[in-house]
């Protein structure tokens, strides 16, 4: 029993931080219906201007947790403009082969400008654990929890009750009706953008807090898996990205923990072809007629 | 003499070799109510399209208080004051009746991300009185009582009337209205009817309409233009334009 609550721990800890990586593919999604590759590479940004702030600038843990909000927001800002706005009217599959270039880029841009060797992630909180309960939770695993649920709060709030957020759902529901209501939507595009480059920059760091090896090719994985999330909670809908990041998390750590961590990842795949079959939709998605 | 509010000249429309209007030119005068009739396919929608820079005119210029418009985005256009509604229904159907009416109203500032993010009072403020004007509009429409719900489950006749009162929330001067009242049985025709006579002077404002009704029609219009097959064939008072031979030929088809 304590190693089945040890490990819920660990999981939504780790569900956290897909969460926010899951949350920036599906609000990209949702609004110009792009699975947008590079979001992996994004995150891996974040986690090492996050480092570079920490060690070579010595700055503060907010700030550069800001820092590291802030240029991966930028930075996926002038993604959409240079590389996915010239192609607005081609066909989806031009821009997502667009997008895969893209995190190829930036994987080797990261790798000739960082290094492709590890660096380790300054360890600026106590790791000693404190017991609840017999079960053993890490500081780390308390500020990733609590930063990440406060930016879910944040982003809620941003969508359900700002200007900017309900054109951001205008645009997604329909972007020609949004542009004669007269919102900007390319605007409305490139700060969708901005939030989930930022969360994912975000990520970034908290991974860092948490398993304190950043690389180069480290966006990957937790890209792909995030993806997975997206899709398990239905693409396009904020919520359930929220979800499927953290039942990912829960997934991984009881699969190592019970099975293998050498399944984790099987799993974890296996699952996206599952509910593609079983439920295309995602748990929260809504099944959508094509409009022709 | 009124201004002239809205001057269309020479707008022509290609799609690859099919030309859907060919050398249009016609003016609004401010405060007028045109109807834009025609049989189908006759390119009536291409027309709204392209006054709302939806479709760039493959030749002409639309002119809005005599300034160039038909170079601008459509968001600038709405900006620049032309709203329209859409001949099938386009609301922002999961969000609700008020949201649809007060994203309108948020076109006509700028956002101000600052405020949003930091919650300063001048954001409840602006917030409070976006939200008077939606609830004032919605009244308007009847669909006060109905601003929780999501637009997709309201019935036909109040989705048709939240269309307009959406458009009129970005403040135009110029309001299309494309088949308002498709759909619609006689009575419900009869009450929009009504509803924009009421608007029209509560609001001061220009409209062109897009329509089958023709009981609507010739009751509302001062003046209606005929298109057949994308060539304006007349443009006249409705008892002049029921009495010319060549809107009988383009409806009836062939010699009457």
């Amino acid at each position: 029993m304590g190693i089945l609550l040890q490990q819920i721990v660990n999981g939504i800890a780790l569900g956290s931080i897909y969460a926010l990586i899951a949350l920036g593919y599906t609000m990209v999604y949702g609004i110009i219906r792009l699975i947008n590759f590079a979001h992996g590479e994004i995150y891996m940004i974040g986690a090492f201007v996050g480092y570079f702030a920490l060690t070579a600038f010595g700055l503060p843990f907010w700030v550069s947790l800001l820092l590291a909000m802030v240029i991966p927001a930028l930075l996926g800002v002038l993604i959409e403009r240079v590389a996915y706005r010239p192609l607005r009217s081609s066909p989806s599959i031009t821009v997502l082969i667009t997008a895969i270039g893209v995190s190829l880029l930036l994987q080797n841009l990261a790798m000739l400008w960082f290094s492709p060797d590890p660096k380790t992630f300054p360890q600026i909180f106590t790791r000693a654990p404190f017991n609840i309960g017999g079960v053993r939770i890490t500081f780390p695993q308390v500020i990733v929890l609590a930063t990440s649920v406060l930016l879910m709060i944040g982003l809620n709030f941003m969508v359900q009750k700002t200007k900017i957020g309900k054109a951001m759902r205008a645009v997604s529901q329909d972007k020609e009706a949004a542009k004669l209501m007269g919102i900007d939507t390319d605007r409305i595009i490139s700060f969708t953008f901005a939030i989930g480059s930022a969360l994912a920059g975000a990520a970034g760091v908290m991974v860092g807090i948490i398993y304190p090896r950043i690389q180069p090719l480290m966006g990957t994985m937790p890209g792909l898996k995030a993806f997975v999330a997206a899709v398990f909670g239905g693409i396009g809908s904020i919520p359930g990205a929220m979800l499927g990041g953290v039942i990912m998390g829960l997934t991984e750590s009881l699969v190592t923990a019970y099975i293998s961590s050498t399944w984790r990842d099987a799993i974890a795949f296996s699952l996206l072809i599952i509910i593609l079959l079983v439920k295309p939709a995602g748990i929260l998605g809504k099944s959508t007629r094509e409009k022709v | 003499m009124p201004a002239n509010l809205l001057e269309a000249r020479s707008l022509t429309m290609n799609f690859g070799g099919l030309t859907a209007v060919v050398n249009l030119s016609f003016q609004i005068l401010k405060g007028e109510l045109v109807g834009l009739i025609g049989p189908n396919g006759a390119g009536k929608t291409t027309v709204f399209n392209m006054l709302t820079g939806v479709y760039a005119p493959s030749e002409g210029s639309v002119y809005l208080e005599n300034e160039l418009v038909s170079s601008l985005k459509p968001h600038t256009i709405t900006q620049k004051g032309i709203a329209r509604t859409f001949q099938n229904i386009r609301l922002f159907n999961d969000l609700s009746v008020l949201d649809n009416v007060r994203i309108a109203f948020h076109s006509r500032s700028s956002f101000p991300i600052f405020d949003a993010v930091f919650l300063t009072p001048r954001f409840f403020k602006k917030e409070k009185a976006i939200y008077d004007n939606a609830m004032e509009l919605l009244g308007i429409f009847g669909l006060a009582d109905k601003k929780d719900e999501k637009a997709k489950n309201l019935s036909y006749g109040q989705m048709r009337r939240l269309e307009i009162a959406r458009a009129l929330a970005t403040n135009p001067k110029l309001l299309l209205l494309d088949e308002p009242a498709a759909g619609m049985n006689p009575q419900e025709t009869e009450e929009l009817t009504e509803l924009i006579t009421e608007i029209r002077e509560k609001f001061d404002l220009t409209i062109l309409l897009i329509e089958h009704d023709m009981s609507l029609v010739m009751k509302l219009c001062e003046r209606i233009m005929v298109l057949d097959y994308g060539i304006l064939i007349a443009n006249g008072t409705p008892d002049e334009v029921r009495a010319n031979r060549r809107v009988i030929e383009a409806y009836l088809g062939g010699d009457v």
